[in-house]
């Protein structure tokens, strides 16, 4: 079959219902195309065509009993390697990690493989998350489709690269500090952060527990949507899942944003690359045509977020990457005493940018320090929370850039950590907050890449937020598969 | 530092380190500049919502067996990690 790299999940559905081709045909399309693209990229690092066929089995006995294949049912989809996969090696981009196999399914997973979901493979990621351009994968960099000598964006890098490269129609990604938001940007594809809570994390390797969120890339608003909808939810595996009811986002894709107040926030402003500017600038004259109205606010502790966040996430990575000791997760360095053994294997197992991490949230955690740093940045944190929720009164959306540039070249900023780190700006508050923001595409610079434009609701308006996205995308011209 | 991480570090990575948290430290020193009296920290998103039911019914749910939990340890026996020795007999 043809055509497979510009499926979306209403067209699947679509040729499944109409016998155009049955999920196993698409699995195995879908598998073969993967694996033909995928060294242009290195989005995926391994496939799992055994589970993927399975899978599609499943559908196809339903659809041949006339039964209900799920809103799933049949789509070819890519999983981060943060998340974990029963039976398929899951290894967070870390050397460390190289031959785990996990013996339980991430909720999020089992969600959407219920839902008839296909999982063809898992995608290249930074180290245990970390990072803003997938240059920290011990399995190599992955390579932006849209330009293969620039970066993907991070640290879900290969799940954005795999959806604009058209080796999957859906992925999962997760989000600490933009981990989703500035891939979907940097790819042109949409990429969705839900509120803190939104989706079970149970399954996602920790990085930094009060920050990570699981979140969809789709190609379009309406797949991202149904893929939030099929997975969020209460969740009696993990604590912190939210109870909030789960409304059904694709039906709320009605248009019907003419009236509503959306922020632009100046301090983001601040510091862009002007091509940047232009279209998010371009992209506000859409949602005005849109009937919106566009008005000035002010986020006033912006400038204190990337401090902020460094610190509590680096805090956090530090205690939860203390698991990584040589006992249970598979490697193990020789050594003659047990902290001997410690020490080495985690020295030869974690990559620059987690060493970097681990130190710096050893430090602000350190006796004498803690109430400097991380003390400090939790109150910080309080006021960039209320920043929002102080806007949230005045205005229904927030609309922003999402990076201050476009993807930028492989190796560009790889000695400079700080200045990747400053990167990260627009989308670390959204984090911080914990309220739902997502990327949709917002055109095209002149040399051909793609510039995301951001959107933010408050906590769990997610429907708000895609209804607003899906107008844009329609309304902008930038729907869809390419 | 690097002692209370658990973390072997080669000169050559000290030295790239001292530099990188040198600039990256001093950048959080403007965290400084804020005025943060009277605010309680948020250690955690709060949101205005029902309340979320944290307690679970207590049920027994079967474990993944000891078989399954030693699947990925370096090194195991008798149904338990095994670890360089830690005291002399």
């Amino acid at each position: 079959m043809t055509g497979v790299a510009s499926l979306t999940i209403e067209r699947v559905r679509a040729g499944l219902a109409a016998r155009q081709f049955s999920a196993v045909e698409l699995a195995q399309a879908a598998l073969e195309f993967a694996q033909v693209e995928n060294p242009k990229t290195n989005a995926y690092l391994h496939f799992c065509p055994e589970r993927a066929l399975a899978a599609a089995e499943r559908v196809d006995q339903k659809l041949a009993a006339g039964a209900d294949p799920g809103p799933l049912g049949g789509v070819p989809i890519a999983v981060k390697d943060v998340i974990v996969t029963q039976g398929v090696r899951t290894t967070c981009g870390s050397r460390l990690l190289d031959k785990y196999i996990p013996p339980y399914n991430a909720t999020a997973v089992r969600r959407l493989e219920e839902a008839g979901a296909v999982i063809l493979g898992k995608t290249n990621c930074d180290e245990f998350a970390m990072g803003s351009s997938n240059e920290n994968s011990a399995f190599g960099p992955v390579r932006n489709p849209a330009a293969l000598d620039r970066v993907p964006g991070g640290s879900s890098g290969g799940s954005a690269a795999a959806v604009a490269q058209g080796t999957a129609v859906a992925a999962l990604g997760s989000d600490t500090g933009g981990s989703v938001r500035q891939p979907a940007s940097f790819c042109g594809v949409v990429g969705v952060t839900p509120t803190y809570g939104r989706v079970s994390r149970y399954g996602l390797v920790a990085f930094a527990s009060s920050l990570d969120h699981i979140g969809p890339f789709g190609r379009t608003v309406r797949d991202a949507a149904l893929m939030l909808e099929t997975m969020a939810g209460r969740d009696e595996c993990d604590a912190t899942s939210a109870s909030a009811p789960v409304p059904r986002y694709t039906a709320q894709l009605d248009g019907k944003v003419a009236g509503l107040k959306i922020g632009v926030p100046r301090e983001y402003f601040e510091g862009l690359a002007s091509e940047t500017g232009d279209l998010v600038h371009a992209g506000l004259d859409v949602l005005k045509r849109l009937g919106c109205q566009v008005r000035d606010i002010s986020l006033p502790a912006t400038k204190y977020a990337v401090p902020c966040y460094y610190v509590i996430a680096t805090a956090e990575a530090s205690s939860n990457l203390a698991r990584y000791d040589g006992v249970r997760y598979t490697s193990r360095a020789n050594a003659e005493t047990l902290s001997g053994m410690y020490r080495v294997t985690r020295g030869e197992g974690f990559g620059a940018e987690c060493k970097r991490r681990i130190m710096l949230g050893t430090y602000v955690l350190s006796h004498g320090y803690y109430d400097a740093y991380y003390l400090k940045a939790q109150k910080v944190r309080a006021l960039i929370a209320e920043d929002f929720r102080k806007a949230f009164t005045e205005v229904d959306a927030i609309a922003a850039p999402v990076s201050p540039s476009p993807a930028f070249k492989i190796g560009e900023k790889v000695n400079d950590p700080l200045e990747m780190y400053l990167s990260d700006i627009y989308t670390i508050t959204g984090d911080l907050a914990g309220i739902p923001c997502m990327s949709v595409p917002c055109g095209k610079t002149r040399e051909g890449l793609p510039v995301g434009m951001q959107i933010l609701t408050r906590h769990f308006d997610e429907s708000g937020m895609f209804r607003l996205a899906d107008a844009f995308e329609k309304a902008g011209g930038f729907a869809g598969p390419n | 530092m690097a002692d209370l991480a658990n973390l072997n570090l080669t000169e050559e990575e000290i030295a790239h380190l001292v530099k990188d948290l040198d600039e990256i430290l001093t950048h959080m020193d403007a965290l400084n500049e804020i005025d943060t009296s009277g605010v309680e920290p948020m250690a955690q998103v709060l949101y205005a919502s029902e309340e979320t039911a944290t307690l679970r019914r207590d049920e027994i749910i079967p474990p993944i067996g000891n078989h399954a939990a030693l699947a990925n340890a370096p090194l195991a026996g008798n149904g338990y990690y095994k670890v360089p020795k830690v005291i002399e007999r």
